[in-house]
């Protein structure tokens, strides 16, 4: 069974990321957003019959109940979305397929950081606590990783990158431009966090090393945000205020959690992802006008573009330096500036990636607005190249 | 083969994180406190893995059973932090985590120690050197083959 034209995005909200919350809980963050969302769709609450949430600060397990107690809905699907970066894309692909066998009819999918100064540095926080904060014992990246130092996320891509430049040609200064262009494409959208804040290629260059052979300017910069997005049955999208995004397609694969037991460093497992959603979407690359493609670093872009099929294996710099990637250039990428910019509120991060390209097929891309934007491809990512989910979204069914 | 670097008894407290052996890893971190490098390796196909399962990723009708390897391999990848990747780090100035492609096959990861971060590339052969972290546990680095 094909999710082809199915269903639609027809609602998304996001809050304009910030460095840091006081005083607030993620709760009220889902709630707040999902809200908001719902009320971009022109619907009530009551419209709303679907719930796709991720665990939370407030509530470990038992999330999506939680969220509908506290929105005073009734719900006929729920379900937690795990996938890391992935999750916001993962979220739209079940939302898709529970709509369309039948369980519902319309579902928001929400996603929410909190984000405290004090978080940063408490007692809670040990070194086997991983990407989340969350203290998990017993597991194979507790036992074989971190008493390495092999913890988050930097030193794993910045693996990917070596063994990249070790496998392909690729110089700095390529990597360089993604992240340039992207915070050109920040600098039209007030809403990311580094707007009004040019960068070049030597800025890139001269940031510091953090993890070789990675940057400052090429790591995202983690801040507190939201994002939701309704998701409904293609039949209802018509009759709503916004021009629909139609999901035509998703793929996933997940290989592995950690990067030392990956199939591949370089050659990843959003080949499969992608191919499996541009063949059931009957879109071809070519046709695809905005690419938002997760970019927790630089290098995750270059693999994407290679591994979505858009560059050749091992042409990505080569890619970069014959392309445009502005917004307003020949391949527009990540116009609302990529989390790059604009920031990354945890998984509502990923989720901007689906926020954005719905945006700039509903038309709504306001300052960088992609000029004939009839197909978009999304690609999530968690982890580090674990989960990746693809999508293709276009204005028409 | 293999080289020990042991601690002197009156060493600070060892303040990173400690791995906890499970019933599935037990035989390796064993090992590893006798020197001795301990993987697991297919009955059915004669592939090694790593890391310790309880269960073969090779097939349901598999076992896995352990065997002391070389110990020897190369760099597959690595990279230098230059900013501490977890606060225990903060003053252990720039260090190398890479994974190890095992001569064997399987890949680990591991801090390549005993040479200047700068001399550290892909390709580089290594050999598993034993770092006794504590009285009770010993964990298994590399250093320049």
């Amino acid at each position: 069974m094909s999710l082809r034209g199915k269903t639609a995005i027809v609602g998304v909200a996001e809050f304009k990321p910030s460095r840091y919350t006081e005083g607030e809980t993620t709760l009220g963050m889902l709630a707040k957003v999902a809200s908001q969302a719902i009320a971009d769709a022109g619907l009530e609450l009551r419209e709303v019959d679907g719930m796709i949430v991720e665990s939370f600060a407030e509530a470990p397990f038992m999330a999506p109940a939680t969220l509908i107690e506290y929105l005073g809905m009734t719900c006929r699907f729920s379900e937690v979305i795990d996938l890391g970066g992935a999750t916001g894309a993962g979220m739209i692909s079940r939302a898709a397929a529970a709509i369309s066998a039948g369980l519902c009819e319309t579902v928001v999918c929400t996603t929410a950081t909190r984000r405290e100064k004090r978080s940063t540095s408490g007692p809670k926080r040990t070194a086997s606590s991983g990407f989340t904060g969350r203290l998990v014992d017993r597991t194979p990246t507790a036992e074989f990783e971190v008493p390495y130092g092999a913890i988050g996320a930097n030193y794993g891509y910045a693996m990917i990158a070596h063994r990249y430049t070790h496998e392909y040609p690729l110089s700095p200064e390529q990597l360089a431009k993604i992240a340039v262009a992207q915070r050109y494409n920040a600098c039209h959208n007030p809403d990311a966090l580094f707007y009004g804040q040019p960068i070049t290629v030597d800025d890139v260059l001269n940031s510091p090393m953090i993890v070789e052979p990675l940057r400052l300017l090429e790591i995202v910069m983690p801040v507190a945000g939201a994002a939701a997005v309704v998701v409904t049955k293609a039949e209802n999208a018509a009759r709503l205020p916004h021009r629909p995004a139609y999901v035509l397609a998703a793929g996933e694969r997940t290989t592995h959690k950690t990067i030392t037991y990956a199939p591949s460093l370089t050659d990843t497992a959003i080949r499969g992802a992608a191919d499996d959603a541009f063949k059931m979407a009957g879109v071809r690359r070519e046709d695809i006008d905005v690419a938002s493609l997760y970019d927790c670093y630089t290098i995750t872009v270059l693999l994407t573009l290679e591994d979505a099929g858009f560059a050749e294996k091992g042409r990505g710099g080569e890619f970069v330096d014959s392309h445009n990637l502005q917004f307003d250039g020949d391949f527009p990428l990540n116009p609302h500036g990529g989390q790059l910019s604009f920031g990354q509120a945890g998984t509502a991060g990923g989720m901007s990636h689906v926020t954005e390209a719905a945006r700039q097929i509903m038309g709504r891309g306001e300052a960088r607005q992609v000029r004939e934007c009839e197909f978009a491809f999304v690609n999530g990512n968690g982890g580090i190249m674990s989960d990746q989910v693809s999508l293709v979204l276009g204005a028409n069914r | 083969m293999t080289e020990a670097t042991t601690q002197p008894a009156e060493a600070t407290p060892y303040l990173k994180p400690l791995p906890e052996p499970t019933t599935a890893s037990k035989p390796y971190w064993d090992a590893a406190r006798e020197h001795r490098l301990l993987i697991q390796r297919s009955k059915k196909t004669g592939e090694y893995v790593f890391y310790p399962r309880i269960v073969s990723p090779f097939g349901i009708d598999d076992e896995l059973e352990w065997v002391e390897v070389s110990g020897r391999g190369t760099v597959y990848t690595y990279t230098v932090a230059h900013r501490p990747t977890g606060p225990q780090w903060a003053n252990d100035g720039p260090y190398v985590i890479a994974i190890i492609a095992l001569e064997e096959g399987p890949r680990m990861t591991a801090n390549v120690v005993e040479c200047d971060p700068k001399d550290v590339h892909i390709g580089m052969p290594v050999v598993a050197t034993y770092d006794d972290v504590t009285p009770e546990v010993t964990l298994v680095q590399f250093r320049p083959a």
